[in-house]
């Protein structure tokens, strides 16, 4: 008997609909996200993760919406992100439904609003998302940087450093996307993800750049992760969740059947 | 009518608690609440709780509610959920020490630092995710839950009772830890029905039926 490794699938969403940009280029529209959650939690899905893309105040009232909606039918952790700057910001979250919220650029802003956050509500409720990208060359010993906006404001901070900041600001968990991978379909950055893992005691959660069933694996097995995290190969029926358990299965990982 | 208390006492996440009651209950009158008048009017109590012991306690004690833990469960069903469940013990290690309600006897200990499993990989900490529960022994509550369920787990800290046989469910990390007490009119958890799918929401129905007894 052991714990699991978790799968969570992503929602991206965007004013109340689950979508995914491809490679950076479009962005396709997978669904009515309290649909497509409770789906996934009937296939067995670990958690759930959803992040707010809705750049607009107005859309931030769907947001909540949203969550309360998908909250009420799904009965597994639910974690929430995008747009959380305040304490506000989590409370609403919170009182909507999720369990965690997950803190990226304000993190980066304000390094004390983990703190605080994690103090006023919890670590076990405080994942901070991290987005990191290489900025070692060939030859030289690997390096990553912190980047915000989604990959475009570099911020000049060590993506190991500052994992292991956020941990002893007070983070529950991290979750770590792979700038360069996010998107690809060309695997996990294992290296990253691996030594991300080892130098912080809480969870990691690996993001970006799965295309298939192995790459779940390996993230796991070489990249140290506690979860990972997919969402293309989900929302667009390349695989199913009880596929991917049952590979993982095979290969030898402790998965919830 | 089924009167079911959910105590607030401004720790956790109750509304994931009063969603999966509120799922599987029928003619349920459900409260989230500090009120002593509310709670003492329940039929029964479920007792949450997320969040660093000392602020536990602080805000129990603060509101009155150990005492009115205390007084309820000498005739009706209570449910304790994670610090909820480790806050009926006698005392935590968690802030340097700190007693708490002392309604089973025994000790909340903090999982060991370098902990590994069988192929020598770190564990962290806290405990999360979804991991085994053996049921060591029969109780109403495991009614239709199949031995070894999965349950979801977020803890730092675990119970560690004085009386054997108040375990009825185990699990490991990498050791044998108690992830379920029971005494009459109480069972207490340390992982999160609300968030176990089938298996959870089938104990909060156990729960709603449960006579205290076993």
């Amino acid at each position: 008997m052991s714990l699991a490794k978790r799968i969570i699938p992503c929602l991206d969403c965007e004013n109340g609909r689950v979508v995914k940009g491809v490679k950076f280029l479009d962005i396709r529209d997978a669904g009515d996200p309290v649909e497509v959650s409770k789906r996934y939690c009937d296939q067995g899905a670990d958690e759930i993760t959803f992040l707010d893309i809705t750049a607009s105040h107005e859309g931030r009232q769907t947001t909540i919406d949203t969550v309360r909606a998908i909250a009420g039918q799904v009965f597994i952790p639910l974690t929430v992100g995008g747009g959380i700057r305040k304490l506000q910001d989590i409370r609403d979250m919170l009182n909507a439904g999720a369990d965690k919220v997950a803190i990226n650029t304000s993190a980066v802003e304000n390094p004390d609003f983990v703190r605080e956050a994690s103090e006023k509500f919890g670590s076990q409720c405080i994942v901070v998302a991290i987005d990191a990208k290489k900025v070692s060359q060939q030859g030289e010993s690997d390096k990553w940087k912190i980047f915000t906006h989604g990959g475009r404001n570099p911020t000049g901070l060590d993506a190991v450093e500052w994992a292991k900041k956020m941990v002893a600001n007070g983070a529950g968990e991290i979750l770590l996307t792979s700038m360069d991978r996010d998107g690809t379909k060309d695997g996990f950055d294992l290296a990253l993800n691996r030594t991300i893992s080892e130098a912080v005691s809480v969870p990691l959660i690996a993001s970006g750049g799965v295309g298939n069933l192995q790459h779940l694996v390996d993230g796991i097995n070489e990249g140290k992760a506690d979860a990972v995290l997919a969402a293309s190969i989900f929302h667009f029926d390349e695989f199913s969740i009880p596929e991917a358990k049952k590979y993982m299965r095979e290969k030898g990982i402790e998965v919830r059947l | 009518m089924n009167r079911v208390a959910v105590i607030d006492y401004g720790m956790g996440n109750l509304h994931s608690v009063a969603k999966a009651v509120e799922h599987v209950g029928d003619d349920l009158h459900l409260s989230v609440t500090a009120n002593e008048k509310i709670i003492m009017a329940a039929d029964r109590i479920i007792f949450p709780g997320v969040g660093a012991m000392r602020d536990c306690m602080g805000e129990i004690k603060r509101l009155g509610i150990d005492d009115i833990l205390r007084r309820f469960v000498e005739d009706r069903p209570v449910l304790g959920v994670c610090v909820g469940m480790q806050a009926l013990l006698d005392h935590s290690d968690e802030n340097n020490g700190i007693d708490c309600i002392g309604l089973f006897d025994g000790n909340v200990e903090h999982f060991e630092d370098g902990m590994t499993d069988e192929k020598g990989a770190a564990l962290k900490v806290p405990h999360m995710g979804w991991n085994e529960v053996n049921q060591t022994r029969q109780h109403p509550l495991w009614q239709d839950i199949a031995d070894n369920s999965r349950f979801y787990f977020v803890h730092s800290y675990f119970v560690s009772p004085k009386n054997a046989d108040e375990v009825v469910g185990e699990s490991d990390y990498p050791e044998t830890f108690t992830a379920v007490l029971a005494k009459p009119n109480i069972f207490a958890v340390q992982f999160h029905p609300e968030k176990s799918q089938t298996a959870g929401l089938q104990l909060y129905k156990n729960f709603l039926g449960w006579d205290g007894q076993g």
